[in-house]
């Protein structure tokens, strides 16, 4: 779409550095999807040893009064 | 138009303290601000005051007052709670920090663009962290807070945008193209929430924290019958000149990112609003209560939403809708801000990526990466929606505290994008922004602490011994800056000298 491009195009310090940023989110769909599935699993070894030990209980007294 | 103006976030926290579900959250979140409160040394009788004087919270948008005794008690947010012990700051970056209701509060300064809004909010999870590293202990457990919006046992609570408009803008208008954006938002806003209806019942995930909690399309209250528009006219500011327009619909996001774009867009549509760009009625939804829960429902991002006309949409439709209109309104400008472009960059995309695959919005996306996790699992460990680690990972997502919370791991291993440094976030701990007239009230409450009697945020009241108090009100939100103030308050090591040079400028 030419309108967008040429907002982009106006370009700023912190565009540019946007851009770059999202190189990485514009990879084959199915390629990322494998990657993410790595991705995941490294950080779910990780969550694992940071999550509270017992689930059930733990979010059983997670009570609040209600807000706004 | 732009993505710049006015504007600010308050964030009501979750408060547990494990093991004691039923210890009393009144009491607990007063222990969270009064142990900020003595952590950076305001510990002291005359900062507990919120001046109420011109808080005006049933003055209502539509341009009636309610009365007082129709009112539900929890909507009479002015009667001076520092009377029943809790705790209330302004604290020396321009924020609030108190408690309101059950919830430590924390309400960011004035900033004047999106990015500000995001590094104070973020400043604020800071110090709600900090007060409870420094806060009591119970059998060997902290209090802990959480950045979110449920409880999953039928308690929600807020997180609120406030955005300064021009009076003259008719609310109708703002209430009919707003609607369908905020139905349609959640597709970026929302933060994820595993469990469906009020109590959670269903172990099933949505977008959206909040969907399940609004009843009415336009309405006053903020606690019961929610509306998708809350009408509360509370303007803080020249009521002739402003009005506040006070969201209620949206989430408590985690993502630097997603909080970027929630004000940003936002604040995109009020400006085309306010410049007078209808969609006429086709953006009009037939049923905006029940579709904002369908919305919040599918995550395939495929929800067709019955429109007034007759036709459908889906969520990504009608923001593209929104969106081009947008980029067609900027393209007609001769200049655009930095801020503007950006957020319509990142709008942009947002949308394009949640249309290819939303698993492309991983690392920008509350919702997104949530989801992606407790898919990971389910995938890891051929587990099913209803393991308890899931709901537990739901909850401690939003741990605000950085070596338990699963957001600021995310953060820590890059796989959810930071846009400040802790450099920059504590600067903005300390700090109030510098274009606004928070900068005139956080400064005074480093500089004057001991003759500070109350403030809110339009006034400052002073108590310099004499036999009255000295009320400066600050009813314009752009003045009070670094540019205008910075040098009498240098000039002044008092505040009497302060109050002398504003009573006579020299």
């Amino acid at each position: 779409m030419p309108s967008q491009d040429r907002i982009q195009s106006r370009g700023s310090k912190r565009e540019d550095s946007l851009d770059e940023a999202e190189v990485t989110s514009v990879d084959s769909a199915q390629a990322s999807r494998a990657e993410l599935d790595q991705d995941v699993d490294s950080i779910l070894d990780e969550i694992d040893d940071l999550l509270e030990v017992n689930a059930e209980d733990f979010v059983k007294s997670f009570v609040q009064k209600g807000g706004q | 138009m732009s993505a710049r103006r006015v504007m600010g976030i308050e964030t009501e926290f979750g408060v547990s303290v494990p093991g004691h579900p039923t210890m009393n959250a009144m009491v607990t979140s007063s222990h969270i601000v009064n142990s900020y409160a003595r952590l950076v040394g305001l510990d002291r009788p005359t900062l507990a005051h919120w001046d109420y004087e011109r808080e005006t919270p049933l003055r209502d948008a539509r341009g009636f007052d309610m009365s007082r005794s129709d009112a539900h008690p929890s909507q009479l947010t002015d009667e001076d709670d520092s009377e029943l012990g809790l705790a209330n700051l302004i604290l020396t970056n321009g924020s609030r920090f108190y408690v309101d209701h059950a919830h430590p509060e924390y309400s960011t300064p004035e900033v004047t663009n999106p990015r500000d809004a995001v590094l104070w909010d973020r400043a604020g999870t800071v110090i709600a962290q900090r007060a409870a590293n420094a806060g009591p202990v119970f059998d060997g457990q902290k209090i802990r807070l959480y950045k979110n919006n449920v409880d999953n046992k039928g308690a929600s609570y807020g997180c609120h945008e406030n955005y300064l408009m021009k009076r003259a803008t008719p609310f109708a208008e703002i209430v009919r193209t707003l609607i369908p954006f905020f139905v349609t938002r959640q597709l970026f806003t929302g933060t994820g929430r595993l469990g469906k209806g009020s109590e959670g019942q269903r172990k099933e995930f949505q977008i959206s924290q909040r969907a399940d909690y609004f009843e009415v399309e336009v309405g006053l209250e903020t606690t019961l019958k929610r509306p998708l528009i809350n009408t509360r006219d509370e303007p803080h500011a020249d009521p002739e000149k402003y009005r506040r327009l006070h969201v209620i619909i949206g989430d408590a996001n985690l993502s630097d990112k997603a909080t970027l774009l929630k004000l940003g867009s936002t604040s995109i549509v009020l400006s085309m609003i306010e410049a007078g760009i209808s969609f006429g009625d086709t953006l009009d939804i037939k049923d905006p209560v029940r579709e904002l829960t369908r919305v919040s429902y599918d995550t395939s991002l495929t929800h067709q939403l019955t429109m007034s006309t007759g036709a459908s949409q889906t969520a990504i439709e009608i923001q593209f809708r929104i969106l081009e209109a947008a980029v067609s309104f900027c393209e007609r400008q001769s200049q655009v801000d930095g801020d503007t472009r950006e957020v319509l960059h990142l709008w942009q995309s947002t949308l394009e990526s949640l249309q290819r695959d939303p698993m492309e919005c991983v690392s920008t996306i509350d919702w997104v990466a949530k989801m992606s996790l407790m898919q990971g699992y389910i995938r890891r460990d051929n587990c099913s929606w209803d393991d308890p680690r899931l709901a537990l990972l739901d909850l401690q997502y939003s741990d605000i505290d950085p070596t338990r919370g699963v957001a600021a791991k995310l953060e820590e291993k890059g796989a959810l994008t930071r846009i400040f440094t802790d450099a920059e976030v504590d600067f903005a701990v300390e700090n109030p922004p510098s274009d606004t007239r928070a900068f005139f009230r956080g400064e005074c409450i480093r500089r004057y602490p001991d003759n500070i009697a109350a403030a809110s945020w339009d006034s400052v009241v002073f108590d310099t011994g004499g036999d009255t108090l000295l009320r400066v009100p600050t009813l314009e939100p752009l003045k009070g800056t670094k540019d205008s103030v910075l040098a009498v308050l240098d000039a002044s090591p008092t505040a009497a000298e302060l109050l002398d040079s504003l009573r006579d400028p020299p």
